[in-house]
């Protein structure tokens, strides 16, 4: 019983897990992208017609993630190429993805597919507990955890990260050093939107295994509030998705069991939890603002 | 004197013109959907309805809807806007948009309202409303026989009359063939929300339910149920297409005829906003007998509990009360002793508690 709520635990953590540890990389490098759910909802309706239409599930998986990768350049392209306003241009991105996705979708609604498969890695599967939690997920799941290490990895012990870092933390600076701030961001940027992409497939490839406009319901505004929550920092991701699917849980378990404390105010605690936090972590200003990058949504004019 | 016959034709020319036009030009007809048609649930019904008034009516009729409206005082914008671009009956399809609706109502008095499913009502707004736990109570009686956990889970969306109506009346089926079972109901505070819904039904599932219900719009509970190899009762339309294996039924809403019958009722002008049957007040609330509540068909149940679900829909259809003594209520108080029955506006007024086999408190 404490098996399966752990593992709803984890599966509805999956989706924030990718969308925040993308964008988080499209922080550190000094972009905020407000547009985490309309390219979630892309990457979710990208992967629902491949699955639906073709039938692979690991094709459905890489065209979620492209379809998130196209919407995040739609956001480069105006917030890098025309120098437009980050936070106004990302919040138009979420209404422009909502829109699209559900135009793109229309035909497929009512339709079902079959959902991802279980991995079941021999021998640790076969532990008990942990075995069933840890070893027989989805592939989504492992991918998710995989992408979140790569991203610690190459942002603290690569070149590349380095760089990337530089150029969130001064844009002026990075520029006067030969480095290409605009391409450092694009990449950046992109990256971000694949991993909303898929984020948002995961929806209904494995969640919910149908189209339904809107899906997501508001996850991606979650992620972006997770990266603050991590305060910038890969595996406080993994961490602040935990908590923040947990609570969720633990709320909807504890009115299946007939707690009398109010459902209204069950409901508000995964988002009083975060925060909570955040307001914690905001009081040791060194915790919270060490890995702050400096030049966070501000724009950047080669030559100035 | 010439200027009065020259006003009086002038008059007369303006009714013919007016006449001439009301042939030509459709009556135009709004909507107001709380998601979009592609929910699958609550507002795909209204769409289905809405479809079927273009179907009847032809070219008398020009129907417009505004899908995703959120409930609340954003509606009232909507709603005045449909008012304004001259829509004659302007259908508002949520419980949320009743003081919204009542509003605009006052302001466009020549504009016939109908609002469901709530209960306030003016000159020129009426109320409209299915007996959703109609179905429920088939539904309880089939989950009472079905389950072998003797735990049933269910989805609710937000505490109002409705909600609690269909809760109680899925635990008096279900009890009345299997007085062990229990219900114990999980708030989404949702209508729509798929993952959301999706967690609730594995939580239920990890605490033992092995039959689900729900009260919220998506189909992503029944995919979950499929999933795990439990079974549930789908929402509003059909979702076998979600779950083959593991929907028993669903209550599916029908509005058309209702739909139909209110815009007879307007183009023939004798549309009003009536003194509802019994106590409650509203003007139409129907249910099984009238096609208003249809049943999908009972599968992947075994046949002495399809015959059981369709002896209770009949039961129902005749004309039997559900809400009638007697039980108790979830603290063990006597709500109703034998002999005794609700009448309408006892559902609407008095039932802020839940019987006997449900779990727990209602919120708020």
């Amino acid at each position: 019983m404490l098996e399966q709520l752990l593992l709803t635990v984890l599966m509805t953590s999956v989706p924030l897990i990718f969308a925040a540890t993308g964008e988080l990389v499209a922080e550190r490098s000094g972009v905020l992208n407000l547009g985490v759910e309309g390219m979630m909802l892309m990457g979710a309706v990208g992967a629902f017609a491949t699955a639906f239409g073709t039938g692979n599930l690991w094709l459905a998986i890489i065209v979620g993630g492209l379809a998130g990768a196209l919407t995040g350049g739609v956001f480069a392209l105006f917030a890098l190429g025309f120098a437009t306003n980050q936070v106004a241009t990302g919040l138009a991105l979420t209404i422009f993805g909502t829109g699209l996705s559900g135009l793109v979708g229309a035909p497929l609604v009512g339709h079902a597919i079959d959902g991802l498969p279980q991995i079941t890695i021999p021998v640790l599967s076969n532990l008990p507990f942990v075995g069933a939690l840890l070893f027989s997920l989805d592939p989504m799941a492992y991918l998710a955890v995989a992408l979140l290490a790569g991203v610690a990895w190459f942002l603290k012990r690569t070149r590349g990260g380095l760089v990337l870092r530089a150029v969130g933390d001064n844009h002026d600076s990075a520029h006067a050093l030969g480095y290409s701030v605009l391409r450092v961001r694009l990449l950046a940027v992109l990256f971000g939107g694949m991993m909303a992409g898929l984020g948002g497939a995961y929806l209904p490839l494995m969640l919910t295994p149908h189209w339904a406009e809107g899906m997501t319901a508001g996850r991606g505004w979650i992620a972006l509030a997770l990266v603050v929550f991590a305060s910038w920092l890969p595996w406080r991701v993994l961490v602040g998705a935990l908590i923040f699917g947990g609570i969720t849980i633990m709320q909807l378990a504890g009115q299946a069991r007939g707690w009398t404390v109010p459902s209204q105010f069950l409901s508000m605690l995964p988002y009083l939890a975060t925060i909570a936090v955040l307001v914690v972590i905001s009081r040791n200003r060194e915790f919270s603002l060490a890995n702050f990058p400096s030049c966070l949504g501000r724009v950047f004019h080669a030559g100035k | 004197m010439k200027h009065l016959l020259k006003a009086a034709a002038a008059g007369l020319v303006g009714v013919v013109a007016m006449a001439g036009a009301a042939i030509a030009d459709p009556v135009k007809i709004g909507f107001v959907y709380l998601t979009n048609p592609g929910d699958h649930g609550w507002t795909y019904a209204h769409e289905v309805g809405r479809l079927d008034v273009e179907k009847h009516f032809g070219s008398k009729v020009e129907t417009t809807y505004v899908e995703n409206v959120p409930e609340g005082p954003d509606s009232t914008r909507v709603i005045r806007e449909l008012a304004r671009q001259g829509n004659k009956m302007i259908f508002t399809t949520s419980f949320g948009y009743m003081d919204p609706t009542l509003k605009v109502a006052k302001e466009f008095p020549d504009v016939k309202f109908v609002h469901l499913t709530g209960y306030k009502r003016s000159g020129n707004m009426s109320t409209g409303n299915i007996r959703f736990y109609e179905g429920r109570y088939v539904q309880g009686v089939v989950a009472g026989m079905m389950t072998k956990s003797n735990k049933v889970g269910y989805l609710a969306s937000f505490p109002i009359p409705e909600v609690i109506q269909g809760i109680n009346a899925f635990a008096l089926g279900m009890r009345s063939v299997n007085p062990d079972a229990t219900v114990s109901v999980i708030w989404v505070n949702s209508w729509y929300d798929p993952v959301k819904e999706s967690d609730a039904a594995k939580v239920h599932i990890a605490e033992g339910a092995d039959i689900l219900a729900q009260h919220t719009d998506s189909p992503a509970m029944l995919q979950t149920a499929e999933k795990a190899g439990v079974y549930g009762f789908g929402q509003s339309s059909d979702m076998k297409a979600f779950a083959p294996k593991a929907q028993l039924f669903s209550s599916v809403n029908n509005w058309s005829p209702y739909y139909i019958a209110q815009i007879e009722a307007m183009l023939d002008g004798s549309w009003t906003t009536g003194e509802g049957p019994d106590h409650w007040p509203g003007n139409t609330w129907l249910g099984l007998s009238d096609d208003y509540l249809v049943l999908t068909p009972f599968e992947n149940m075994p046949a002495n509990v399809a015959a059981a679900a369709k002896a209770a829909a009949d039961k129902v259809s005749g004309g039997y009360n559900i809400f009638s003594g007697p039980f108790k209520d979830n603290a063990g108080n006597v709500i109703l002793s034998d002999g005794e029955s609700y009448h309408d506006g006892n559902l609407w007024n008095d039932m802020n508690y839940y019987v006997e086999g449900v779990i727990g408190k209602i919120p708020g």
